[in-house]
């Protein structure tokens, strides 16, 4: 992977020429792509209508304020809140076009919240990224099962298989919902803070990888709050900002410090560090 | 999965058989294991062959049917609202069908009108507490359960007043139907078709459950068509309650108690707990009728006051744990 510089010449305004969102036309094998999506956020005015192709190999990074629609955007992107206008297509078809259960074996997402009715344990819990595979009366097979182990092994929780979910500390928690949709395996990934609660040394392992997920025919996006990560793990980022407007583009053109500065209504230092840009918030 | 589900049969069919035959063997006139083994081959003397052929056999079989029902209907109705507490009679659906059966006992109507009635009013209070919990939003279960109990105590209004202007000949009959009481069930066969035919349609569903268990944002992103299922659930629910306190009247808490036991002991795997809560269910209500026939023979007890007796505790166990 080249080095991301930030270009000195792109500094300035962001709605100057020159900092743009890099529109892709989608192509035979875009895994998901919309056209002139705008997300319904309740009692908001609409927002810029999002063209984005997301590819195979591509691991795209959504930044943005809190209340911006980065959630919203994911759970419309995954068919379950409407969109106010536009298209999403999932592999070239229309996604209204899929059942749940197919559209699962395509998309998986990870939320921000977890919610366990009754108290299962950590295998159970990965177990159930399988359900998209399986018919009514099917049991998990071997097989099911295996690819359950391998993805707590991943994720560091072989240990915790027979835990009670209830037992487990937050990160833990967070790492066992990035497990369940490991075990099912989607083409797109799409994650909502996936690391918000993880230690710095899980926050790089699993970043790492659903980087490495991300490669040949599979794609990931990402919720994230630090730039810093989504500078060194995202190809492609969008920004959303408070305003309801959006870029996005691959990340070497979207590095420029005073859109983050507006991204984030605060003050930024830029240094660098093995050839990334780092972004250091400034005190007032 | 597969083996939590053959120990949970492994231990739960024989002991749905040793219920049955618990309720057989005792009540106003307790009989020996060999008598009743006799009566069971088709021997034994004429008195035993009558009272547990013609009398014991067919209420204890009304009793298994019904409380399998209610422990499925307090199971499904959990998992829907994703909430512990979740029961029939909590949830005031019993309430609805008393005063269904009241009206139709204080209208003079058959005792199978009464059941078409008592079917009628568990029927229209599923509509009335889950449509006005339902809102514009999904059923939070904190507003389910608090319209669940205001119902209920709607319905309780409702059925002092008709207990008020009921004449004093009737009231023991009511009284008895509204505690919940076995000895009206003459035919247990409907029952035991509903209570197989749900079992059967919940193995399928079982997985479904698992996932809906956790959200339904959750299981729509794992490709569960939610709405669907939650209709699904939802009426069946209110079909094999309503089924349930046709047969026993209002008789809580087997729904609320039956589940959260089998949960402790064989995990919270739903195609396991389904078919659980039915034989669960049934050996607690066979031997709570049991209890109810002899605890004051020859007077009998309504089964309502024993269940309730076991319930309350257990709900206010389960209520404090859950924060």
């Amino acid at each position: 992977m080249p080095p991301h510089t930030a270009d000195p010449q792109r500094h300035g305004d962001p709605h100057a020429p020159g900092f743009e969102s890099v529109h892709e036309a989608p192509r035979p094998d875009t895994l998901l792509a919309t056209r002139d999506l705008v997300i319904d956020i309740p009692e908001r005015a609409s927002g810029a209508p999002l063209d984005l192709t997301i590819n195979p190999g591509q691991c795209w990074g959504i930044l943005g304020p809190n209340g911006a629609g980065k959630s919203t955007l994911l759970h419309t992107l995954a068919g379950l809140r409407a969109a106010r206008a536009g298209e999403i297509h999932v592999q070239g078809r229309p996604l209204p076009e899929y059942s749940r259960t197919r559209l699962a074996r395509e998309l998986g997402l990870v939320f921000q919240k977890h919610h366990d009715g009754f108290p299962a344990t950590v295998l159970e819990t990965a177990l159930i990224g399988r359900h998209p595979y399986l018919r009514p009366w099917d049991i998990e097979t071997a097989e099911d099962y295996a690819q359950a182990r391998t993805a707590l092994a991943w994720m560091d929780l072989t240990e915790l298989e027979h835990r009670l979910v209830d037992t487990l500390s937050g990160g833990e928690r967070q790492r066992l919902a990035i497990a369940t949709v490991l075990t099912q395996n989607p083409r797109l990934l799409l994650l909502d803070e996936p690391t918000s609660q993880l230690d710095l040394h899980h926050q790089v392992a699993v970043l790492d990888h659903i980087r490495g997920i991300a490669r040949d025919d599979r794609a990931a996006i990402l919720v994230l709050h630090d730039v810093n990560l989504a500078v060194r793990y995202c190809d492609h980022l969008l920004l959303m900002f408070p305003d309801g407007k959006a870029c996005w583009g691959p990340t070497r053109t979207m590095l420029v410090p005073s859109a983050l500065e507006r991204l984030y209504n605060q003050p930024l230092g830029v240094g660098e560090i093995d050839g990334y840009p780092v972004f250091m918030p400034r005190p007032d | 999965m597969t083996r939590s589900f053959l120990l949970a049969t492994g231990v739960l069919l024989p002991a749905s058989l040793l219920a049955i035959l618990i309720a057989l063997a005792y009540g106003s006139v307790a009989i020996p294991a060999g008598d009743l083994l006799a009566v069971i081959q088709g021997e034994g003397s004429r008195l035993h062959s009558t009272l547990v052929l013609e009398l014991r056999l067919p209420r204890a079989l009304a009793a298994f049917a019904a409380g399998g029902l209610l422990g499925v209907a307090g199971a499904l109705m959990q998992v829907l609202l994703r909430n512990p507490l979740a029961d029939p009679y909590v949830l005031g659906l019993s309430g609805g069908a008393s005063v269904g059966a009241l009206l139709a006992m204080l209208a003079g109507l058959s005792m199978f009108s009464v059941s078409v009635a008592a079917f009628a009013g568990a029927l229209l209070s599923t509509v009335i507490v889950f449509g006005l919990a339902h809102g514009t939003g999904s059923w939070t279960p904190t507003r389910l359960l608090l319209t669940g109990v205001v119902v209920a105590a709607g319905w309780g209004a409702v059925i002092s007043f008709l207990l008020a202007v009921s004449p004093t000949a009737e009231l023991p009959g009511m009284l008895y139907w509204l505690m919940g009481d076995v000895s009206h069930a003459r035919n247990p066969y409907p029952a035991w078709g509903v209570l197989v035919l749900v079992v059967l349609l919940a193995l399928p569903l079982g997985r479904t459950l698992n996932v809906l268990a956790r959200g339904p944002m959750q299981a729509a992103a794992l490709g569960v068509a939610v709405r669907p299922v939650e209709w699904t659930i939802y009426i069946a629910a209110a079909l094999i309650t309503a089924t349930a306190v046709m047969q026993v009247g209002a008789v809580g808490f087997v729904g609320l108690i039956v589940p959260h036991m089998l949960r402790l002991i064989f995990g919270n795997d739903q195609r396991v707990i389904l078919p659980a809560s039915a034989l669960g269910g049934g050996i607690l209500l066979t031997l709570a009728d049991t209890l109810a026939r002899t605890m004051i023979a020859p007077e009998q007890l309504p089964v309502g006051v024993i269940t309730a007796m076991l319930g309350v505790p257990v709900f206010l166990f389960l209520l404090y744990r859950s924060r």
